[in-house]
């Protein structure tokens, strides 16, 4: 296991490195001076030529790319143009709040999701089932913002459960108050893909010979769900967590707005306004390697859900 | 004579198809007594495992039903317990294996584990005392190293020793009733052989009573002390093992025999059975076997009951020809 789990951390290394080499073209594809960008087209000559140098855009390209690569395998990936603190800085400050809305964001996911498609697939083309495929139905084809502002508009300005801005809080009940609404939002989300992936996975491992084996062994229906259905169940179920986590970065940009709540979301948002062209830089590779991370994270959950992931 | 251990009367289960119900298992009665072995066989489709599966009450929930007739089993009509009761019943006093070992046991829970849990469910134990039986069942079965093997997944397991850990695992609570559905069938041969001489061995000392589902007559001589021969979802023809392979009665009987290869005889001789099982939903009115039948009269337009053979009681027969006597309806 341990074995395993090195190599899949070795596996991600070149992933890495694509990642990288991706960011770095595509900046340098972008049409027009980045420094003009940057500095906008009143700037002096000088000043545009001091921006250069200082993007080292005057180097030759493969000195630029091998130390673009030093650089931010280093953690160094220069200075927000904007805030000059460093990108680094900039996103460790906020990283908490994302990565704590992200967990909330699953945990509701989860706690709402596996149940609800459980029941649908074991009251199969009854009414819980048309419910929850209703219910995923509308969390997936509601956008993100539109339910963010529904969720503001009941609990927080109608009935005043709680706060509508959730800035940080030392307080942890106030902390707690405030990720609640961005978290449900995001959560109602991930709940729809949970519960469609569930309901499907569920069916088709309810059909599979060791159910019956199970049901001719004297298991009760509980007990035939929770421990011969449910794990069997799982895996589709992280895949698809996975891959939404792709989404959720999208979605959460989205969120933290509506309810101007501080993290990564909000930091690209601020960088592409004010065309901060080392923090985007430096904010792409973070959500690259996050994604990189999670991806990473899901293969390993494979071989503890299942057994016959083979760890060589 | 003791009662029989299981004593089905006229058993009838049906399948919903396109918003109509049509029976997979009809007019089925037989009782199986203590310590015996009864076969089932028959070919592809022809309702052996919807019997087995009615017994135990594992047909699915929507779309299936049992229709008619009784199941008794320790004084109990099997038919009409509740769901609740029927949990305590299975892989308690009725167990089950099934076809295919390769996906019949749960991928993601230890063999140990999937044995522990029938004694854990029946007999309240605790999870080491369980672990403890489990172990000896293994032995029992004879997987090698069981010790070590315990703790083993299902895929690290062949085909054979797969069937014999579902035969542990049917065994735990020892059952008075084992329903074997074709437990050798996916095997290959020589491994066939050991898992069948080890049912026998087993059936004598837990002292059990086995319907043995196959369509395997060459098994059926090997396992059986009486053989049921069922097509289209009725049985046909009924009697002890020797009679059936000496004295075959129904015309069905005489086709499967010939299309068997046996070690007495040239291979050369062999006749394969020409059409195939009716589906359920297209029952000929009459003998189900007539349009396949060479021995085919006027007379077989009208359905058949299972009746005795000529002076013997023991022997039944569902054919207007060779029973020769007043077709029912
Ligand atoms: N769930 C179901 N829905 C509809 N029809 C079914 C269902 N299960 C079985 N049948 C039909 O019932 C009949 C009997 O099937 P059964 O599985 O009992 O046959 P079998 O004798 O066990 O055959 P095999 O040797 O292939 O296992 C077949 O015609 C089959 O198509
Ligand atoms: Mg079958």
């Amino acid at each position: 296991m341990i074995r395993h789990v090195i190599k899949r951390l070795l596996l991600a290394v070149p992933t890495l490195l694509a990642m990288l080499t991706v960011i770095f073209v595509l900046v340098r594809l972008v049409p027009g001076d980045p420094a003009i960008a940057m500095l906008g087209d009143q700037a002096t000559e000088a000043s545009l030529q001091a921006m250069r140098s200082q993007l080292g855009l005057n180097e030759p390209i493969h000195v630029q790319y091998v130390d673009f690569l030093a650089r931010a395998l280093s953690g160094d990936f220069g200075r927000s143009m904007t805030s000059g603190r460093t990108v680094l800085e900039e996103v460790l400050q906020v990283l908490p709040y994302t990565l704590e809305l992200t967990a909330a964001a699953l945990f509701i996911g989860a706690l709402l999701g596996l149940p609800l498609g459980t029941w649908a697939a074991l009251r199969r083309n009854a009414w819980p089932d048309y419910a929850s495929r209703i219910i995923s139905l509308t969390g997936l084809s509601l956008p993100g913002f539109v339910s963010a502002i529904l969720l503001l508009l009941v609990f927080a300005v109608h009935l005043r459960w709680l706060p509508v801005m959730s800035a940080a809080a030392s307080d942890p009940v106030d902390h707690l108050r405030n990720l609640a609404l961005p978290a449900l939002n995001l959560g109602i989300i991930m709940a729809a893909y949970i519960t469609r992936v569930t309901r499907s996975s569920m069916l088709n491992v309810l059909g599979e010979d060791y159910i019956r084996t199970a049901r001719a062994k004297g298991v009760s229906q509980t007990r035939l769900v929770l421990r011969h259905a449910l794990r069997n169940a799982l895996v589709p179920v992280v895949t698809v967590v996975g891959l939404y986590f792709g989404t959720l970065i999208g979605n959460s940009v989205l969120t933290e707005i509506v309810f101007t709540r501080p993290g990564l979301g909000k930091l690209i948002l601020g960088a592409l306004t004010s065309r901060d062209y080392t923090l985007l830089q430096g904010l792409m590779v973070v959500f690259a390697a996050f994604i990189i991370t999670v991806n990473t994270l899901t293969d390993l959950a494979y071989g503890l859900i299942d057994p016959r992931v083979t760890y060589d | 004579m003791t009662d029989p251990v299981l004593d089905v009367r006229g058993l009838q289960s049906e399948f919903r198809i396109a918003g109509r119900w049509y029976p997979a298992v009809r007019d089925f009665t037989l009782a199986v007594e203590a310590n015996e072995t009864v076969a089932l066989v028959g070919e592809s489709g022809s309702g052996k495992s919807a019997t087995a599966l009615s017994i135990l009450r594992l047909l699915p929930a929507v779309g299936a039903r049992i229709a008619k007739g009784s199941v008794m089993f320790a004084g109990q009509d099997l038919a009409r317990l509740s769901e609740a009761e029927m949990i305590r019943l299975r892989g308690e006093a009725i167990a089950m294996i099934f076809q295919e070992p390769m996906t019949s046991l749960n991928p993601t829970m230890t063999v140990g584990a999937q044995i522990a849990e029938v004694i854990e469910i029946h007999r309240g134990s605790t999870r080491r005392s369980a672990m403890a039986e489990a172990l000896r069942l293994l032995e029992e079965v004879r997987i090698p190293a069981a010790r070590q093997r315990l703790n083993d997944y299902p895929h690290q397991f062949s085909g054979g020793m797969r069937q014999r850990v579902m035969i542990a695992m049917a065994l735990a609570c020892r059952p008075k009733l084992l329903l074997a559905d074709e437990p050798t069938t996916a095997l290959d041969v020589t491994i066939q052989g050991q898992v069948l001489a080890l049912l026998n061995e087993l059936k004598q000392s837990y002292g059990m009573s086995i319907l043995f589902i196959t369509h395997n007559l060459g098994v059926v001589a090997q396992m059986a002390d009486r053989v049921a021969v069922m097509y289209a979802g009725e049985i046909v023809e009924f009697a002890s093992v020797n009679k059936i392979f000496e004295q075959p009665s129904h015309p069905y009987t005489e086709v499967l025999l010939k299309a068997m290869p046996r070690v007495d005889r040239d291979s050369a001789g062999l006749e394969p059975i020409t059409g195939q099982v009716p589906g359920i939903t297209a029952l000929p009115v009459g003998c189900a076997f007539a349009p396949r039948c060479p021995l085919r009269q006027p007379d077989c337009d009208r359905h058949p009951a299972l009746a005795p053979l000529a002076a013997e009681a023991d022997h039944v027969v569902r054919c207007v020809v060779r029973a020769g006597q007043e077709a029912a309806v």
